[in-house]
């Protein structure tokens, strides 16, 4: 027998030659994938059996008879279960967000920095980077917490910021916001967004038909702040503030009631995420634009562009295809260290329905299972989100 | 004719059945978990990460507290040896799941004994090793001596996953406070947390606020406050389903209790079993086959008072020479004003 021969048929039989040798592979790996995870439920189950606990989601609407120290909803002891986790949802989302937001505007004015020609912006970016980069996260987590929870100021002798808000040990308390007629403000900012978008795409028109260019940032800023104004002077919108007041509790125990409360878990978990995340986003930066070749900013000088224009419209559009698919890492990292906000008591998913839920109603495989999916379902959306913008960005073959 | 017969061989079958269950049940008196524990030859104990009086572990890692000793008491039933036990810290979070999932055969780890625990989860609780309450701890300089100074908008410092987060929001809303939960995941933070102003009050069990309290910078510049807004009692868990195993934990303790009450101790044991009285001739294996009934050696209690002491001893020991909490409080015997009863053991 020839062995070339046997190679070859081997080869064949799973290269996808024959259908039977194309399907075939695929099958058996979707069966055995089947098998171990039918092998791990059954497994659960018989040891569930065993110990006489059953599996169930009908917790989720018990109550849940304990409070959240923050939420976004509405939210009491009497609430279920059920909503105990839509609060640790959304103030997981809400950290990310903000994490991802300050983590991205630091990350880039970082990373141009380190390009800088000035020595000592360089300087100072390169050892940002390299100090925060390398300390793991949990350590700066409890550094910037107890590190603000030591240098804060009880509420007594608060840092009073022009007598509307205060910062102390207990969070930043800021006045409330109390809109009347909200809903008229609110769709006369849609109105103006749906404006600007016809601005821009007129600007657009008019400078590819007669090379014309039209003050459309101006304009636009002009837009969105004429018509929200309007509301308040004929669509009958008001706003009044209700402010924090320092109130005494006892001999020396004071604290703000009334307001919004910030909290310092908040702040502290953002600052660590950003600052930890930003030097990664730099570095990814720092790549994508030294990703782009010299000759094109060299050629975008020749016919005249600004350097601005030259950043704007040579470099970043090039750049940015270079950034994207690595900072997509980057907020799926940051989504996810957000978990460690159970060290420093910030209310998340894992603190509010992996913590005291769990240890409530005792069922780990159920609520471990709810948790991991969640997690998952947010990085999936947001690596959609990132593709989705990826492929916009993306080179166009015309 | 067809018929007689097709009765007579279901009755035989529900026979067979039956026969078959009742031979089960008798395998099942040599309890599994006992037969684990004999063949490998130490008992497996979860404990605390570290709460001083009640499981806690000195630097060259030997471990120490009234928790502890359950454990040991029930190495020295037995396998005749207190120290061969091997213990598992675990958090608030996993303790359960330890258990259940049979990582560990004894949970001795201050859990409250409550219903939905017992119910729910595949746990069974076998007894009260030590009385506690709730209680709330202020900074002294606050003024405040009685929980009904508290007004809203304090900040409340907790530990997670205990039944302390429930009775505080019962005890602030019964009361028509509103209040700021802080939650951490572990009790180095909420003590770090408190002390640092972030929260105005810390709470948790009694005994624990004495415990941590004795860690702080400054131990006299924090008071317990006198009410207990909670009962817990914290004891010994096993895994649901094991009988056996359940009664052998179970009288480990009350042996350790009733051994106190007729005042029998780990110096006096063996001088004990002249006594005339039977009941402690008993409990130190010189009268009776207690163990036999436990499926355990007949010396399993003179073991256990010899080892590891009667429960004053390891009350003394662990939690009032250590100066976390002096008095016994409800923790004394019935005898002399405390509420430790428990079933006699003949």
């Amino acid at each position: 027998m020839d062995i070339k021969n046997t190679t070859k048929g081997f080869t064949n039989f799973f290269s996808g030659s024959s259908t039977f040798g194309k399907y075939f592979p695929q099958t058996l790996t979707v069966f055995f994938i089947i098998f171990i995870f039918g092998y791990f439920a059954y497994n659960a189950q018989v040891n569930m059996d065993n110990r006489g606990i059953d599996f169930g989601l009908r917790f989720l609407g018990e109550e849940a008879s304990f409070d959240i120290q923050f939420s976004l909803i509405e939210y009491s002891g009497a609430s279920t279960y059920a909503r105990a986790y839509l609060v640790g949802v959304l103030n997981t989302i809400l950290v990310a967000a903000i994490g991802i937001f300050f983590a991205t505007i630091l990350g880039v004015v970082i990373g141009i920095s380190r390009l800088s020609s000035n020595y000592l912006i360089s300087k100072v970016a390169e050892w940002y980077i390299e100090i925060f980069r390398n300390i793991p996260l949990l350590l700066q987590l409890f550094f910037w917490y107890f590190a603000a929870l030591r240098a804060l100021p009880l509420p007594k002798e608060a840092i009073n910021f022009f007598d509307t808000a205060y910062l102390s040990v207990k969070g930043l308390y800021i006045p409330k916001f109390i809109w009347t007629n909200f809903s008229v403000l609110f769709y006369s900012i849609i109105a103006s967004i749906v404006a600007i978008i016809f601005v821009f795409k007129y600007a657009r028109k008019q400078q590819e038909a007669t090379g014309k260019q039209i003050p459309k940032f101006f304009i636009s800023l002009g837009i969105f702040t004429i018509v929200p104004l309007l509301t308040f002077l004929i669509g009958g919108v008001s706003l009044s503030f209700e402010y924090p007041i320092l109130t005494q509790l006892s001999k020396t125990i004071f604290n703000y009631i009334g307001g919004v409360a910030i909290i310092p878990e908040l702040m502290a978990l953002a600052a660590a995420l950003s600052l930890y995340t930003a030097t990664f986003i730099a570095e990814c930066v720092r790549a994508g634009i030294m990703g782009v070749t010299k000759g094109q900013k060299e050629a975008a000088a020749s016919i005249g562009l600004t350097p601005g224009q030259i950043l704007r419209l040579v470099v970043m559009p090039q750049a940015l295809r270079i950034i994207i698919p690595p900072t997509t890492n980057q907020y799926l990292n940051l989504t996810k260290n957000s978990s460690l906000a159970a060290a420093i008591a910030y209310p998340d998913l894992v603190l509010v329905f992996a913590g005291t839920a769990m240890m409530q109603t005792g069922r780990a495989i159920e609520i471990i299972s709810i948790t991991m999916l969640t997690y998952l379902s947010i990085s999936i959306v947001i690596s959609i989100f990132m593709n989705w913008y990826n492929t916009k960005m993306a080179i166009k073959e015309k | 004719m067809y018929k007689y017969i097709k009765q007579l061989t279901s009755l035989l079958a529900v026979f067979v059945v039956l026969f078959a269950f009742a031979n089960e049940a008798m395998a099942a008196k040599k309890s599994k978990t006992l037969k684990n524990t004999i063949k490998k030859g130490f008992v497996r104990c979860g404990v605390s990460q570290g709460l001083p009086g009640f499981s806690n572990a000195d630097a060259s890692g030997n471990w120490s507290g009234v928790d502890v000793d359950v454990c040991r008491a029930v190495a020295a039933a037995v396998l005749g040896d207190a120290s061969k036990v091997k213990f598992t810290p675990l958090s608030a979070k996993e303790r359960f799941t330890a258990l259940t999932s049979g990582e560990i055969d004894i949970l001795s780890r201050n859990t409250t004994w409550t219903l939905s625990r017992d119910a729910d989860i595949g746990l069974t609780f076998v007894g009260v090793n030590f009385y506690d309450g709730q209680g709330f701890m202020v900074r002294k300089d606050s003024g405040i001596t009685s929980t009904d100074q508290f007004k809203s908008g304090l900040s409340a410092c907790v530990n997670i996953g205990t039944t302390t987060e429930l009775n505080m929001r019962d005890f602030f809303t019964s009361k028509g406070i509103s209040y700021e939960p802080v939650v951490f995941e572990k009790a180095d933070e909420v003590v770090a947390a408190y002390d640092s102003g972030r929260c105005d009050t810390y709470t948790t069990d009694k005994s624990g606020l004495a415990a941590q309290r004795t860690k702080m910078k400054d131990p006299d510049a924090h008071i317990v406050l006198p009410e207990t807004i909670s009962k817990e009692p914290l004891g010994p868990v096993v895994r649901q389903g094991d009988s056996v195993w359940e009664d052998i934990v179970r009288w480990s303790l009350y042996v350790m209790i009733e051994a106190e009450e007729y005042g029998i101790n780990s110096s006096n044991a063996s001088a004990m079993k002249a006594s005339e009285n039977p009941q402690i001739k008993r409990l130190v294996g010189a009268e009776g086959e207690l163990g036999a009934a436990l499926g355990i050696g007949n010396d399993w209690s003179f073991n256990i008072i010899t080892q590891v002491g009667n429960y004053g001893e390891s009350y003394k020991r662990n939690i009032a020479d250590t100066g976390i909490l002096p008095d016994r409080g409800p923790n004394e015997l019935w005898t002399k004003g405390g509420i430790l009863y428990v079933a006699p053991a003949r």
